[in-house]
């Protein structure tokens, strides 16, 4: 059909509508956008001073290492977590089935969402490293960012990919928002985001590394960390980022439903027994 | 699978549906529907909840896959989830939300853009009576105001067949009535449309054709003023007893109840009626709230889905 909307015009009109849906929901934007950056503020505030000094190469600020490694963190949360619960919130409320009602062709729904969530995820990380630029004396170095630009869009694919997982295999909305939390802040922990440990126990290395969260955060902070030399390229990490990406990409082609789970094939069911006679 | 013993006329139907069955575990919610319903007409589907009502027409959107039977939707088969298809339908579900954050100006772009020949957004928001809300987020809309801009996204897309199921639950008179006149709009531009509805004041009002299904299975079939021999069946009269009626002809020579009131069944009532009537005006008696009743949609369709409860 010759005047049948075109696959692009779609993705662009479903990227629209949820960035639109974000940032009408402050609660969402404040836990991706505010909460991370709280955390460049406190721990400054916290070791706010203290310059590290790094001879031949210049004083560098605490923030230098913070700032990449929590605006990963915010990439995360923007893609892995909104994702996820957005999803799932949507196939609860039928939003997912309406959608599924309609020609709207399954590619450019998926497309308009993972656009989204990297858009927003894009923002989060220039919002950090800006403030963290201007407030807090964190240089950037040119040559290295390709790296950070690679390293970016391999992190915010695989954490898209992970959250429509995620949206695919949450039984509810609210088991959503839990089981993102209860993910994405232990990993969190193992993955040099809050606290750089110098001797880590081995099994938390071990997690550390099993997960794609703290390969962003190395591949990142390395990529604005004025003690690497090279140009940044960490092809361990992106394989790591792209292997996760490929899972969550199989999961979610295999378990995501439009139809939401309380739907009347349950209440058939219901509904029969209440009439069988006593 | 085809028997052959079905003529099938030039006129392809809009909805065929052949021994259609639909399990739910061991139950079957879906047992054996046959269904055919012609370009242009306005179809009820009626029966209590949990009758298969809202299942049968799942199938037929394409939001359910079915066990077996044979299925064709404007030539479609809807399992097989075509865009082609889904341009050429609206569905306007049951309790489903409409994207609460969306303005509903938004919400009708943001459809209508998926269809190949959309109506303009303005002129949807017009005739679902949202004029004065277009700008107005979906979540601070009534009940009944979302539901509204649940029936214009299943029109915006202009489609030849509507799924309506249960379009005017939970509106207050007049939005119903406003709702009845759009379905009335529809159909004379020649949609079809499947309707599921409780409300049988609904179905006489709006269908060329109902269906009541019950168990699983369409167990009466007709017109709105046919159905169950509805035409057919008798009518009820009903008059205060005046006083000094003693000689009153047959058949009204019954005792009559607590008010007074003789009512009475008959299958001849012009006749009846008649000699009632005469012996009235001959002894110059006003019979006080004479009334002949046929039985309602309502009763006929009590009737049947109580004996297919029984069975």
């Amino acid at each position: 059909m010759a005047d049948r909307p075109h696959l692009a015009g779609l993705s662009w009109r479903q990227f629209r509508y949820d960035n639109k849906t974000f940032w009408r929901t402050p609660i969402a934007a404040f836990f991706t956008i505010v909460f991370p950056l709280m955390f460049l503020l406190l721990f400054s505030a916290l070791f706010g001073d203290e310059k590290i000094e790094i001879p031949g190469r210049g004083i560098f600020s605490v923030a230098q290492f913070y700032a990449p490694a929590l605006a990963a963190f915010a990439v995360g949360s923007a893609t892995y977590t909104n994702i996820g619960v957005q999803v799932a919130f949507a196939r609860d409320q039928g939003i997912l089935k309406r959608f599924r009602g309609a020609p709207l062709p399954s590619p450019a729904f998926m497309a308009g969402k993972i656009a989204s969530g990297v858009w927003i995820a894009l923002l989060a990380a220039t919002l950090m490293l800006t403030v963290g630029v201007i407030f807090y004396d964190v240089s950037i170095a040119l040559e290295r960012l390709p790296a950070a630009a690679i390293t970016f869009l391999l992190g915010a694919g695989c954490f898209a990919s992970l959250g429509l997982a995620l949206g695919s295999l949450a039984p509810t909305g609210e088991a959503s928002t839990a089981i993102a939390n209860a993910t994405y802040l232990p990993v969190a922990f193992a993955s040099d985001v809050f606290i750089a440990i110098g001797e880590p126990p081995a099994w938390l290395e071990f997690i550390g590394n099993v997960f794609p969260l703290k390969h962003f955060v190395n591949a990142f902070q390395d990529a604005f960390n004025p003690l690497t030399s090279d140009l940044a390229m960490r092809p361990g990490d992106w394989a790591a980022m792209v292997a996760w990406g490929v899972v969550g990409s199989l999961i979610a082609w295999r378990f995501f439903k439009w139809q939401p789970r309380e739907s009347s094939g349950r209440s058939v069911r219901r509904g029969r027994k209440a009439e069988s006679p006593a | 699978m085809g028997n052959g013993q079905r003529v099938t006329s030039p006129a392809v139907a809009a909805i065929e549906v052949k021994g259609l069955v639909k399990h739910y575990g061991d139950v079957a919610a879906v047992d054996g529907v046959d269904l055919t319903i012609e370009t242009g007409e306005v179809f009820a589907l009626l029966g209590p909840n949990g009758a298969g009502k809202t299942t049968t027409v799942e199938i037929l959107e394409g939001h359910r896959d079915r066990d077996s039977g044979e299925v064709r939707v404007l030539g479609f088969d809807p399992a097989s989830e075509s865009r082609d298809y889904r341009e050429r339908i609206g569905i306007v579900l049951q309790s489903t939300s409409v994207i609460p954050e969306l303005s509903v100006r938004e919400v009708v772009d943001l459809f209508g853009n998926m269809y190949p020949k959309p109506m303009p957004t303005d002129e949807v928001i017009e005739i679902i009576g949202l004029a004065d809300k277009a700008d107005a987020r979906i979540k601070t809309l009534s009940g009944g105001q979302v539901r509204r801009v649940d029936l214009g996204l299943g029109i915006v897309g202009d489609p030849d067949l509507i799924f309506l199921d249960e379009p005017t639950t939970g509106f207050d008179p007049s939005a119903r009535r406003s709702s009845w006149s759009l379905v009335h709009n529809l159909r004379s531009l020649g949609k079809t449309i499947l309707l599921t509805t409780h409300y049988m004041d609904e179905a006489q009002n709006l269908s060329d054709r109902v269906a009541v299904i019950a168990g699983g299975k369409i167990v009466a079939e007709g017109s709105p003023d046919t159905l169950g021999g509805r035409a057919g069946a008798g009518a009820r009269v009903s008059f205060v007893l005046p006083d000094g009626s003693g000689d009153i002809p047959e058949p009204f020579r019954v005792a009559p109840s607590r008010e007074g009131i003789v009512e009475v069944a008959t299958a001849t009532p012009t006749e009846d009626l008649h000699r009632l009537t005469e012996w009235a005006v001959r002894r110059q008696i006003e019979l006080e709230r004479l009334a002949v009743m046929r039985p309602s949609l309502e009763d006929v369709y009590l009737a049947i889905t109580e004996e297919n409860e029984d069975g």
